[in-house]
């Protein structure tokens, strides 16, 4: 068991910022079950509002990939 | 070679899931400059010569009953069509060939990556932020010419209460300039995260010997699903450049 400390606290940073993904699984999870929801009750107006769901899903994922991209500036940039 | 050596030392196992979106040399191994043919330039090739082959050359025979590579020509454009039309409205149709443009690129440039052994192009944040910035400075421009000042109107939200007003328009403005850097990112960070699962899961397969046939099977369903992202990520950066474009045809809430 040897190694720099700062390396450790990179990658425990890292791991860390991961979490922040499932955030994002909550969202786009929350946006297209609400779609779901409101597709079955009302199907012929489903298929116009799926652009809409795309970019909801786009928006809530965004803060997903920027705590993936925290994790890899921890590993990889800093 | 010298990975492996590096692995044996280490003692960890050999997975180098980044190493595939290294930029090098196609010839030889000089240093990069900017006219050096590197791995990135014939995969940008590809995408292009892919883009031209189906839009251009399948295009070519006009015939009324369409052949295959022309009839799927016909339905991209036409998909594109109809979003432009339906998002930003009739008068978006004079932006038409660029959004198209910008569609066909990042499919292509998506797809082709997925090959084995090729290198995304759109893994990259210099690529993507090119594309995503350059749209910015290019749909800023649009909202003040056609607009002039009345273009601050995006950002002032004239149905909030009077004294939330200023405090909405910082945020609003901050907002705005994260528009750019959330676009590039969010196609990036989809590329390259799932190109990195593909390959570490490659690296479990190259560890467990006759088991290997589980991370295989991974791979497979990975891989499906990468099929489906790389085109919902092309669809989503175009849908987007949609909606900036609506914001700066018609501003205001």
């Amino acid at each position: 068991m040897e190694g720099d400390i700062e390396v450790m606290g990179k990658l425990i940073g890292a791991g860390l910022a991961c979490t922040g993904m499932g955030g994002a699984a909550v969202g786009v999870g929350h946006v297209v079950g609400n779609f779901l929801a409101g597709a079955l009750r009302n199907p012929a107006a489903a298929p116009g509002q799926t652009a809409t769901m795309f970019i909801g899903i786009a928006f809530s994922e965004a803060l997903g990939i920027f705590s993936f991209l925290v994790a890899l500036l921890l590993m990889f940039a800093l | 070679m010298a990975d492996d050596a590096k692995a044996a030392e280490t003692g960890g196992t050999n997975i180098h899931p980044m190493d595939q979106f290294v930029v090098e040399p196609l010839f030889g191994d000089g240093a990069l400059h900017w006219y050096t043919i590197s791995n990135a330039t014939l995969w940008f090739g590809m995408a292009i010569l892919a883009t031209t082959g189906l839009l251009v050359l399948a295009q070519s025979g006009r015939s009324l009953v369409p052949t295959r590579g022309q009839s799927v020509a016909e339905m991209i454009y036409g998909f594109v069509y109809k979003m432009v039309e339906d998002i930003v409205g009739k008068d978006g149709l004079a932006y038409f060939p660029y959004i198209l443009a910008i569609f066909m690129f990042t499919l292509t440039a998506n797809v082709i990556g997925l090959l084995p052994m090729s290198f995304t192009t759109t893994s990259h944040l210099a690529v993507t932020g090119t594309l995503a910035f350059g749209l910015f400075f290019i749909i800023t421009l649009i909202g003040f010419m056609k607009n002039g000042l009345g273009y601050f109107k995006l950002l002032w939200v004239s149905s909030a209460p009077a004294i939330l007003r200023p405090i909405l328009f910082l945020i609003e403005l901050i907002s705005y300039f994260v528009r750019p850097v959330s676009h590039s990112i969010r196609l990036m960070g989809n590329m390259m995260a799932g190109h990195a699962v593909i390959k570490v899961f490659a690296g479990f397969a190259g560890a467990m010997g006759v088991g290997a046939v589980f991370p295989i099977i991974g791979i497979m369903a990975v891989y499906g699903l990468e099929m489906l992202v790389t085109v919902i990520q092309a669809y989503v950066f175009t849908i987007l450049t949609c909606v900036y474009l609506k914001d700066a045809l018609h501003p205001g809430h």
